[in-house]
Parts: C-alpha cells; sequence; structure tokens
C-alpha cells in the first residue's frame, strides 16, 4: 500500500467519523466541528490523490482545488458560528429543537 | 448594431451584474430599493440577450479572462442552461418587484446585498460547465440562501435557517469528495471531456453515490426533505419564494448535468431508484400539504410533493427522450413560476391578516380580489389543469408513462394531482367566507399583490408557447436527442 493511498484513507476515516459526529451529537457547536472534519478529510484525499507516480511534481489542480475549498469551508464556518449564537441567544440552548438536551 | 448586440458576452453579464449590483446596494443603502430593481431588470434584459444569441448563433462559449479549460474557467450555455436562467430572470424580477413592497428599512438594507449575491451565484451556476466551478457556486448559493431565511431573526427562522445550513454543507461535502474520485479516475472535471473519458468502474459507482446522495439532499428529496418545510416556512415572503422556485432547481440542476454527461449510460438501477423516491415525494408531500394549518407550511410541503415529478422523468427517459425530458422542462419552469406566486401570495395573506392560519381566512376574495386570483391561477398549474405549464408538463409525463405501460407511475401522477387539488382547494375555499374570528384588513401595496399575479399569469402563459420553448431547450442538443442517445 502506498503512503498517498493510505493517506486518501485517513480522509475517507475523517469524512465518516465526522458525518457520524454530526449526526449523533445534539449540540450546535460539536455539529459545527463535525462538519470541518468531514470537510478536511475531503481535502485530504483531494491532496493526497494528487501525488503522480514515481518522481513527478504533484498535479497542481487539486492543491488548487483545496485552497479554494479552504475559503468556503472558513466562510460556511463563520457563518455557522454566528447562526448558532444567534440560535442561543433566541432560544437559550444551542441545540435544535426536537431533540434531547445534554 | 445587431452584430455588436450579438457579439456582446451576455453569460458574463448575467454574472457581473448581480454582483456589481448587490455591491451597489450594500454601499448605498439609500438607494438600495431602486438599484435592487433596476438590477433585477437588467439581469431579465441579458437573459432575454443571450437567448437571442443562442437561438442564431448556436451554444454560447466563453473563456474567462482569455484562459480557456483545463486551466481556467468556462462558460457555457446551451437550451438547457439557457431554461433555467430564464427562469431565474422572469422569477427574479417578480421577487424584486414583490420585495421593494415587502420589507421594512431596517431589513431592506441587507436584504438587497444578499438577494442579488444570490441571483449572481445561480446565474453562474447554471453557466459553469465543470464540476468544481459548480462546486463552488452551489456553496455560494447555498450559503446566501441560508442568510436569506434568518433575515428576520426570531426563533423559527433561525433554528430552520441552522438546520437548512447544516443539510447543504453535508451535502456539499459529500458532492466534493465525488468530485475529488473522478478527478482522480479521470484527470478532469469538465464534464463535456468526462463524458468521453469514464468507463464504468467501482470509482465511478462511489462518486455517483456520494453526488447523487448530497445532491438530493440540497434538492430535498423524499425522504431527505426533512429541512425543507421549516425553512422555506418561517424565511421572509420574498426569500420562501426564491428557496423554492428557484434555489432547488440548482443542485436538481447540476445532478441533471451529471446525469446526462456521466452517470446515464452506466446505471440502469439508479434510474428506477429515483423514480421510487419521486413518487414517494408526490404522495407523501401532498399528503403531508393536505394536513397543513398554515399556509406556508402547506405551500412548502407541496414543494416536496412537486420535486417528486421532477424525479419521475429518470425511469421514463431512456424509452421515450424528448417527451420526457420536454416533460422536465416544463414542470421546471412552470413550478418556478406557480410557487413564487404562491409564496407572495402566501406572504401577502399573511401581512393582511396578520397570521397565515387557513381556518382563519377573512373574506379574502372580497378584500384582497388580485392575491385570491394570484394564489387560484398558480394553483391551476401546480394542479396540472389546462391551460398552464403544469398542464403542459404533466400531460407531456403521463404520455411517457403510458406510452411504456409504466401503469404505476400513471397511478402516482393522477393520485398527486388529486390531492394538490385537494390542498389548493383547501385554501381557497376559507377565501371566500368570513372567519370565526374577524379582522380588520392590514393594507398590502398594489406592487406585491400585481407581483405575484405576474408570476403566476406566466406560469399560466407558458402552457400556449411550447413550440418555441422546445426550439430553445433543443441549442446544443443538452439532451443527446440527437447524438449518441439509446
Amino acid at each position: 500500500m502506498s503512503v498517498p493511498f493510505l493517506y486518501a484513507l485517513v480522509g475517507i476515516g475523517l469524512f465518516c467519523l465526522g458525518f457520524h459526529g454530526l449526526i449523533v451529537y445534539d449540540h450546535l457547536l460539536r455539529k459545527i466541528l463535525a462538519i470541518n472534519i468531514m470537510g478536511s478529510g475531503v481535502f485530504l484525499v483531494l491532496v493526497a490523490l494528487a501525488k503522480r507516480g514515481g518522481e513527478a511534481a504533484p498535479d497542481p489542480v487539486p492543491h488548487a482545488m483545496v485552497i479554494t475549498g479552504i475559503v468556503v469551508a472558513v466562510s460556511a464556518t463563520a457563518l455557522a458560528l454566528g447562526l448558532m449564537l444567534k440560535v442561543q441567544a433566541a432560544t437559550g440552548h444551542a441545540v435544535l429543537p426536537g431533540k434531547s438536551r445534554d | 448594431m445587431q452584430a455588436i448586440l450579438s457579439e456582446l458576452p451576455w453569460g458574463l453579464f448575467l454574472i457581473l451584474i448581480p454582483l456589481i449590483g448587490g455591491i451597489a446596494c450594500f454601499l448605498l443603502p439609500v438607494v438600495a430599493r431602486r438599484l435592487g430593481l433596476l438590477t433585477a431588470s437588467l439581469v431579465l434584459s441579458a437573459a432575454v440577450g443571450l437567448g437571442w444569441q443562442l437561438s442564431s448563433r448556436g451554444v454560447y462559449h466563453h473563456a474567462v479572462g482569455g484562459w480557456g479549460a483545463p486551466l481556467g474557467i468556462d462558460l457555457y450555455a446551451d437550451g438547457l442552461s439557457l431554461l433555467m436562467l430564464v427562469m431565474t430572470a422572469l422569477v427574479g424580477f417578480g421577487v424584486s418587484l414583490y420585495a421593494t413592497g415587502y420589507f421594512k428599512p431596517g431589513h431592506l438594507v441587507r436584504f438587497w446585498p444578499l438577494w442579488l449575491l444570490l441571483l449572481g451565484a445561480l446565474n453562474a451556476l447554471f453557466l459553469s460547465a465543470d464540476l468544481f466551478n459548480l462546486y463552488v457556486t452551489l456553496e455560494l448559493v447555498g450559503l446566501s440562501a441560508v442568510a436569506l431565511t434568518a433575515l428576520q431573526g426570531g426563533r423559527d427562522a433561525l433554528t430552520g435557517a441552522m438546520r437548512y445550513l447544516l443539510a447543504t454543507l453535508l451535502g456539499s461535502l459529500a458532492y466534493l469528495l465525488g468530485v475529488a474520485l473522478l478527478y482522480h479516475g479521470f484527470g478532469t472535471v469538465d464534464l463535456v471531456l468526462l463524458s468521453e473519458r469514464v468507463v464504468p468502474s467501482p470509482v465511478v459507482w462511489a462518486a455517483l453515490g456520494l453526488m447523487s446522495a448530497g445532491l438530493i439532499l440540497k434538492t430535498a428529496l423524499f425522504p431527505l426533505h426533512f429541512w425543507l418545510p421549516p425553512a422555506h416556512a418561517s424565511a421572509p415572503a420574498p426569500v420562501s419564494a426564491v428557496l423554492s422556485a428557484l434555489v432547488v432547481k440548482a443542485s436538481f440542476y447540476i445532478l441533471l448535468r451529471l446525469w446526462l454527461a456521466i452517470f446515464s449510460d452506466i446505471s440502469g438501477d439508479v434510474a428506477g431508484l429515483f423514480g421510487l423516491l419521486g413518487a414517494g415525494a408526490v404522495l407523501w408531500g401532498s399528503l403531508q400539504a393536505l394536513r397543513q394549518t398554515r399556509v406556508k407550511l402547506l405551500v412548502a410541503y407541496s414543494t416536496v410533493a412537486q420535486i417528486g415529478y421532477l424525479f419521475l422523468v429518470y425511469p421514463l427517459a431512456p424509452g421515450m427522450g424528448i417527451t420526457a425530458w420536454s416533460a422536465m422542462a416544463y414542470l421546471l419552469i412552470s413550478h418556478a413560476l406557480a410557487k413564487a406566486a404562491m409564496f407572495m401570495a402566501a406572504g401577502n395573506l399573511m401581512q393582511f391578516g396578520g397570521h397565515d392560519r387557513i381556518a382563519d381566512l377573512d373574506r379574502v376574495v372580497q378584500r384582497l380580489p388580485l392575491t385570491a386570483g394570484a394564489f387560484a391561477l398558480a394553483g391551476v398549474s401546480i394542479m396540472g389543469l389546462p391551460p398552464s405549464g403544469g398542464f403542459n408538463g404533466k400531460w407531456l409525463l403521463l404520455q411517457a408513462a403510458l406510452a411504456q405501460g409504466r401503469w404505476d407511475l400513471v397511478g402516482v401522477i393522477f393520485l398527486g394531482g388529486v390531492l394538490a387539488a385537494g390542498y389548493v382547494f383547501k385554501v381557497l375555499g376559507n377565501t371566500f367566507t368570513q372567519a370565526p374570528r374577524t379582522h380588520e384588513p392590514i393594507s398590502v401595496p398594489a406592487r406585491m399583490q400585481w407581483a405575484a399575479v405576474l408570476l403566476a399569469a406566466g406560469a399560466i402563459l407558458i402552457g400556449f408557447l411550447s413550440s418555441p420553448l422546445m426550439a430553445l431547450l433543443e441549442v446544443g442538443d443538452p439532451f443527446n436527442i440527437n447524438g449518441k442517445g439509446p
């Protein structure tokens, strides 16, 4: 098993782990962190699979995609955190209604 | 003059105009209302310009900055893109007209920049031809849509927006992972190149699963529709109109493009699954709509049902290509116009009575005849009664189902129509009578009523425009009718 392939598998693992966290946890901060972990997993897959055989330089296109993706992720996280604070101010809890509170 | 007009990069204008307009509205909040309406009219004329260009010169290509694929970003428009762009421009103009009367000054300054950015993002999405650019525009659409949902604050709107944000981010990430796998497998994100290179393999299957699941979640197809009713029902009326009419269609459009370019040749069973989920959506969404006691929730569940019809096309397309795809085109545009009109009418009812409880609607027909008329006209198209765009769509769909002996789908289409009649008349019936608790009417600006009438009339009128619509749809052969096709 080559090293880039291992990284890609770790990326898939992070994606699944984040998905699990998003579903299981009620607190919105945990959900937002879980989404970020999923995003990191996808970015890791992109970076790892950019490796080309032998001594050739890695493919730059996926790297450019990751940079764009990070910009999107930062904006999305900022919006999510702002919205979470608003939800907490309006309802007193940073959880979505209809769920048990922990 | 004509030569210059047909040379202009109309597609580029469709992206730049709303972006510039949005920034201008942000910088000059005092004139935001006038600037916003001006921008929406310019977008509409640019869409008409692009349509004219397409009909005279064929597909539209523009390499942004002169770079060209694979290094740069290419804009591309064929008949299908044009349909989506014209739909967006029409609904966008109607919503902008409506919004000039709807918002109070405090919310107004936040609405216009976000809405025009959303409009620009939608146009960019419909003009994109590569998977990664589609991802970026999809995120732009999602984030601005969430911000608009939360615009007026309040418990329901905020929690609805939060749920919507989490669902939309999850959907985008699943889509992006699919893009990563496809790029690894075939070395490109360009849709045309991919369609040439793609061969059935585990990588393609994984990508198909991830991308379809993500996009279905964002399109709110049953059973992944849980986020739609709370978000669409608690947003301000013009925002609900945009969300139901345009935003769910954006992810649907990407799924359709992926399907046409990559997945249609390699996956027969998935089409059946899409059809099954679509049938589930039609029945479940309609039944839920019938059970609602508030107008906006009823209209939101009706969106869940109408999205189902779009997915019924997939299992019918292999045997009945152009009939099925034309049905989809009709359903897309007529639902956009009718549903936007319905949400606007619901917003008018809310302003008029201070609530949107169906049982307490008080003599609306007598006191707010234009709004009641708009709701009724939009209802005609949603039910699929002739003459209307909705009728044409459902009729073509029925033809495709009958020709292939798919009696199960015929049954679903009929039952969906009957249930739609049920929920539309549930609202209309209560608009004629006096409510147990009467109230004094609060005046609704005329432009808000006319905007709803305009879009509802549009949904009826496109029922008469079948030949030009179909001619435009075939520019660039987006459905592979003449090319490889089955």
